[in-house]
């Protein structure tokens, strides 16, 4: 048998994310066609087939969330892939995962909106969506991808950290990304680090679903494994039975919320670039910290001292590794695609440290590295500046 | 001798669930679940191999009570959740059971399309033509005429004939009964868990407190009798012209047709896929 090999491809960041999934080991996909996602739907209907895994176009995009939780409630790993319209649809069991406790991964490439909006256009502005789109307090992660090599590594991680904290991750990919081409090696699937949910030890006689432990994060029975229990979306006891018994209650969100907590460390993703010695600096994410990227390497060359927090962690919002940066630098400025959905998070946590200087764009064009840039000189003569 | 319903209710019901459970006095949930459970111990299906799912309403919490692997989900979206189960796990036998407003209004799209798909999945709908739980509001069975908590001047639009529209839609088996006609009920269950493809039956129950007393039908023996007044067999109601059926309610086996079952050919895909990449390195 021939040792297997990388290979380099030119991949588009949906076929990236496809890679991602399958290397992950999921095994099952329901979704609703969709600009500029569909990609990601046709390819796993080529591909889920021939590992053993079910493809499954559905009515629609309810029914494709649905169909997910229900195939991850057998025990297989599951996600759907949709637009800012589609992801509209599916905030209702969002919410049924987050309450649940139901792992599986939902990428929801970022399109113009609102509404129909801008279908082939890039945009960011389903990030507090994202965050807050289904009702009620209810913790989740939300990770964004700025490259192809991302849409296939933080596809793997939402498995992960889906897998691992019983929560639906979503992936905030956008139009660029999704269809920018880039040559990448992508590792071989023996060298991917796959983490799969805990399975009950215990005899079934003594399962509670959703008893607390140290971790937070009760162990999960797939259906049809003895391991018979009720899964509701109503608030529940630990055995998984509807309660208004008010502690009970109190309970269960709180460990819903503590379980993601405990996990901070784990959770929050960034990347930085030349902060060490910084006077102020750009926190981005998706595809506009690529630019992000190209301006701060230009304004060093320039010899100005600014840096690059790029976010993978959009939700829980890094706020412990921002904040020694933001009182560290006298100015940060946030470019999205939006009218602010990620300069509120940093302002929030922010709180007088510094000057926070937003940078918006919402004409379905990326934000370039020549506008960035133009804002770092400006930026470099002080925050007054 | 079949088990007595007592001694059902000491196999089935759950020992841990905390008591009693949320259905009126008189409620047809408790008959259908009954059949349920008549069926299931006919077939002798292992508890668990069985997977209920329900959605939103009265007839939503019937998996909470019982001893198998349930799921309760989002409001008309029992069959998209029992979808994902059935394609993820084929080996289970996967029941949904869902009321007439979650089946028809919220869920009308999932029921047409689950009918359409055919996996192979049993659908139980209780049709009590009102939507219980939230107060009496008119749903997509309710009668032309009736009167409902948003129908106080008297219901203007036309019902659904949910068993006929299932029919349509492709479903593999649909049959109909009622609550009065409880071992008919689990017979037609029986079938229908048996029935490769999709199967929906389609039961007429009562919610003698928010439909009955409205409508001056009376209490739940009242609208008992009424069903049994009403009910005609699909052999007989074939004989009978439209005018003549239009306040009966047609019972017995709709539809039973064998189609091809989804799942048998995703297997055929996967034999594909398989063959198709061993050619090429996709």
């Amino acid at each position: 048998m021939t040792e297997e090999k990388r290979v380099r491809r030119l991949l588009q960041g949906n076929e990236a994310i496809v890679y991602g999934a399958l290397a992950a080991r999921c095994r099952f996909f329901a979704g609703y066609p969709i600009t500029p996602a569909s990609e990601i739907a046709e390819q796993l209907s080529v591909r889920l087939p021939a590992v053993n895994g079910t493809f499954i176009q559905m009515e629609d995009e309810i029914a494709s969330i649905g169909a997910v939780i229900g195939a991850s409630l057998a025990g297989v790993k599951a996600m759907t892939a949709t637009s800012g319209p589609g992801f509209s649809l599916m905030q209702e069991n969002l919410g049924f995962a987050c309450a649940a406790e139901v792992p599986c991964v939902i990428v929801n490439v970022m399109r113009g909106g609102p509404s129909t909006g801008l279908p082939t256009s890039p945009a960011q502005g389903d990030v507090q969506m994202a965050r807050w789109g289904t009702h009620g307090d209810h913790p989740i992660i939300v990770l964004a991808v700025s490259s192809v090599l991302d849409s296939f590594t933080i596809t793997v991680k939402a498995f992960n950290l889906s897998e691992r904290y019983r929560v639906p991750v979503l992936v905030l990919s956008d139009e660029v990304v999704a269809h920018t081409r880039e040559s990448v090696e992508l590792p071989l699937n023996s060298e991917v680090k796959v983490v799969d949910r805990i399975a009950p030890g215990m005899p079934p006689d003594w399962y509670k679903p959703y008893q607390e432990d140290a971790r937070g994060v009760p162990p999960m029975a797939a259906f049809g494994d003895g391991y018979r229990h009720h899964v509701t979306g109503l608030v529940h006891d630990q055995d998984g039975f509807p309660t208004q018994n008010p502690q009970e209650v109190e309970k269960f969100h709180h460990r819903l919320s503590m379980k993601i907590t405990k996990g901070l460390d784990d959770i929050q993703l960034t990347r930085k670039f030349y902060m060490e010695d910084a006077e102020f600096f750009v926190i981005a994410y998706g595809s506009v910290a690529r630019s992000a990227l190209r301006a701060v390497e230009e304004a060093r060359r320039a010899g100005i001292r600014a840096g690059l927090v790029q976010l993978i962690t959009l939700f829980p919002f890094p706020r412990r590794t921002l904040i020694p940066y933001l009182q560290q630098c006298h100015s940060v400025l946030v470019p999205e695609l939006n009218l602010g959905q990620i300069s509120r998070e940093v302002q929030r946590i922010n709180q007088g440290l510094c000057t926070v200087v937003k940078q918006n764009r919402v004409d379905g064009k990326l934000i370039t590295p020549q506008e960035i840039y133009s804002r770092l000189v400006k930026l470099s003569a002080g925050p007054a500046g | 001798m079949p088990p007595s319903i007592q001694a059902l209710t000491h196999i089935y019901f759950r020992h841990n669930k905390k008591f009693p459970h949320v259905w009126c006095p008189g409620c047809g949930n408790g008959i259908v679940m009954g059949a349920l459970l008549r069926a299931i111990t006919r077939l002798e299906l292992e508890k668990d191999e069985v997977v209920l799912a329900s959605g939103i309403g009265c007839s939503g919490r019937m998996p909470t009570y019982l001893d198998f692997n349930t799921l309760h989900t989002t409001h008309g979206r029992a069959l998209t959740f029992a979808t994902g189960i059935k394609l993820a796990n084929p080996a289970l036998n996967v029941v949904a059971i869902m009321g007439d407003g979650d089946a028809t209004a919220i869920g009308g799209n999932h029921l047409i399309h689950a009918a359409r798909r055919n996996l192979n999945l049993t659908a139980i709908i209780i049709n009590n033509s009102i939507y219980g739980m939230t107060g009496g509001q008119y749903s997509p069975t309710t009668p032309f005429g009736s009167t409902t908590t948003t129908s106080v001047y008297g219901h203007i639009e036309h019902a659904f004939s949910i068993a006929e529209l299932a029919v349509t839609a492709g479903a593999s088996f649909v049959a109909r009964s009622t609550v009065y006609h409880a071992a008919l009920a689990d017979q037609l269950i029986e079938q229908a868990m048996v029935k490769p493809g999709f199967a929906v039956v389609e039961i007429i129950s009562n919610c003698h407190v928010q439909y009955g007393r409205r409508n001056q039908i009376g209490n739940a023996i009242d609208m008992l009798n009424l069903f049994k007044e009403q009910a005609v067999t699909v052999k007989k109601a074939a004989t009978m012209d439209s005018e003549e059926l239009r306040e009966k309610i047609t019972i017995g086996v709709l539809a039973d047709r064998d189609l091809p079952i989804s799942t048998n050919e995703y297997k055929r895909i996967r034999e594909q896929a398989r063959a198709d990449q061993g050619k090429k390195s996709i």
